[in-house]
């Protein structure tokens, strides 16, 4: 079975300055591999190459160099195109027609038609919050009504594969929520969503993988668990009845071990110091534990360590 | 094809919620209304004036419609970024190109046809009010012969569109309505073009003035007003030559226009 999406050394210069023009890499060499049925996060600083990557998949922009594949098709054909849906950042429709009339030429083209068109439009509707707005003029939208006009779109054709480019971008609470749930619910119908963010607990939430691009570049690509497993970076243990002892000979071991009254310590372990040796020593001790937890780095962290690492960009190619 | 004729549709159902062509269809018509008054100045002339300032009102605003609309068919979509989330459906570029060509030439020869009906209603009041005044008229109120007057404006005004359609796929609305405007000005003086070489000795000009006759469209077979109004016969074969050369034009442009839209970049 081909991957859901797949790209080979995509690769995008544009040519930058009006009389003298340049090339300009937005996108450098990307290759990634994408299961059918993941939900895949793309994340990466602004002016990292997110869009570009997403406009590259979608042949709104055609590469310099390297190929992309969707559904063991290359990209842009209108075949594959059937099957996918596509929420570009910050999303705008046509003023003078209303959330429902945009919808339904959407969905005609697609292939719908007559009921047909008009059952799958309030479905949308329904599903992203806006039903009651349907014969409103685009106009009068805030930006968060177009963002779930912009959803309700991509997800008309109930596509195979979902591109989603800063799909939680001026929603409030409650629509990031539902966006979420959106994705789940995808997710458990077997579509494949890729997402770009800038929001990383929603990617640590949604996301079975992540990649980081910086400056064009991929620097990470990897399951969240694992990025999140090897960035271990201690633990934190609360033991009760701790004697003088026991608390001596432990804190040499420790990090820090910072007393919370009643005979209690919170002991900081480093990631090196296996937690099992001293849990032993402690009940040995006569101590008991209270609680146990692993201190992990957050994709947060290991996001804004992977982009302070790169090195800065260069304006130009040689 | 189907998905050209929908996007036809949608440019049909946008522009007819545009105040731009219905203003415009209003001042036409009010302009027709007018021509009433101003006629009732001129003793034996009136039926001509009547004729003629209705024709070129059609043919003016009918001109202002595809461009103002025209320009930003293309470049709004880009400009607004609505093209990103159309073109990612089953919609090739060349169907998008066409789609919006055939849906802005629909809205204009549907704001014709009102113009038409209103021009008409003018001419039926002046036939039935009128006097003996009639007998120096040189052609009836209601003549039929008006209409090839009209086909050729609109077959003029598809000609307009494809040319703002063409610009408006690599160039601003501002400098799409320059250009348009700027080759629709010099498409009637194609003539002018063609005998530039009795009026000046220089080769190289008189050769750059043969290209620019061939490169520019040449409106002015288009412009029957004068025949019509005076009621001289308008020949089938010069319609149909004309009605064929506005569609080879037009054709050329398109394809031009689709050429670049599909190599386009959407940044």
């Amino acid at each position: 079975m081909p991957a859901a999406i797949e790209t080979q050394e995509l690769t995008k210069d544009f040519l930058v300055g009006f009389w003298r023009p340049r090339p300009y890499r937005a996108l450098d060499g990307l290759t990634l591999s994408i299961e059918a049925g993941e939900v895949f996060g793309f994340l990466g600083p602004n002016g990292a190459g997110k869009s570009t990557t997403l406009k590259l998949l979608l042949q709104l922009i055609y590469p310099t160099n390297g190929t992309a594949r969707i559904l063991g098709k290359p990209a842009g054909e209108v075949e594959v195109r059937r099957r996918i849906g596509y929420l570009p950042e910050n999303p705008y429709f046509y003023d003078d027609l209303t959330a429902e009339e945009v919808l339904s030429y959407f969905a005609s083209l697609f292939g719908l038609r007559g009921a047909d068109v008009a059952r799958r439009v309030s479905t949308v509707l329904d599903d992203v919050g806006i039903a009651a707005e349907r014969r409103m003029r685009l106009r009068g939208f805030s930006k968060g009504m177009l963002q779930r006009v912009g959803l309700a779109q991509a997800i008309l054709n109930e596509p195979d594969v979902l591109f989603l480019d800063e799909p939680m971008s001026g929603l409030d609470p409650i629509g990031r929520r539902q966006v979420r749930d959106l994705i789940l619910s995808l997710r458990q119908r077997g579509c494949t969503v890729f997402f770009s963010s800038h929001i990383l607990p929603d990617a640590e939430a949604l996301c079975s993988r992540v990649a980081i691009v910086v400056q064009g570049r991929l620097v990470a690509n990897g399951a969240v668990s694992e990025i999140a497993e090897f960035q271990l970076t201690g633990w934190e243990l609360v033991a009760a009845d701790v004697n003088e002892s026991l608390r001596s000979s432990i804190a040499g071991r420790a990090r820090k071990v910072t007393s919370i009254g009643a005979g209690r310590f919170v002991i900081d372990l480093p990631p090196e110091v296996g937690p099992d040796r001293v849990l032993a020593e402690l009940a040995a001790g006569g101590a008991h534990i209270v609680s146990l937890n692993p201190h992990r780095e957050t994709l947060e962290d290991y996001f804004i360590r992977q982009v302070s690492a790169a090195a800065p960009r260069q304006t130009g190619i040689d | 094809m189907r998905a050209m004729v929908l996007v036809a549709g949608a440019v049909f159902r946008e522009s007819v919620r545009d105040r731009v062509p219905y203003s415009m269809v209003m001042f036409a018509i009010l302009l027709m209304a007018a021509s009433y008054a101003i006629s009732q100045l001129t003793a034996g002339q009136d039926m001509k004036i009547i004729k003629d300032l209705g024709l070129a009102s059609m043919s003016v605003f009918g001109m202002l419609i595809a461009v103002f609309l025209g320009i930003g068919l293309v470049s709004k979509e880009v400009e607004r970024k609505s093209i990103f989330a159309l073109l990612a459906k089953p919609v090739t570029r060349t169907q998008f190109v066409l789609g919006k060509y055939l849906g802005l030439v629909a809205t204009l020869v549907i704001n014709l046809a009102v113009m038409t009906l209103a021009f008409y209603a003018v001419l039926a009041f002046m036939d039935l009010t009128a006097g003996p005044e009639k007998l120096v008229w040189p052609a009836p109120a209601l003549d039929p012969r008006l209409l090839i007057a009209i086909l050729l404006i609109i077959a003029e005004v598809a000609v307009v569109t494809a040319v703002a359609l063409f610009f408006s796929t690599f160039s601003s609305p501002l400098l799409s309505a320059l250009l348009t405007l700027g080759l629709w000005t010099a498409g009637h003086f194609g003539s002018d073009l063609r005998n530039f070489g009795t009026v000046v000795d220089s080769a190289p000009m008189i050769a750059i003035a043969r290209v620019l006759y061939y490169v520019l469209p040449n409106l002015a077979p288009f412009d029957v007003k004068a025949e019509v109004v005076h009621g001289f016969p308008v020949a089938a074969r010069h319609v149909a030559y004309t009605l064929a050369y506005g569609g080879l034009y037009a054709g050329v442009l398109l394809t031009a226009a689709v050429a670049i839209f599909r190599r386009r970049d959407f940044k």
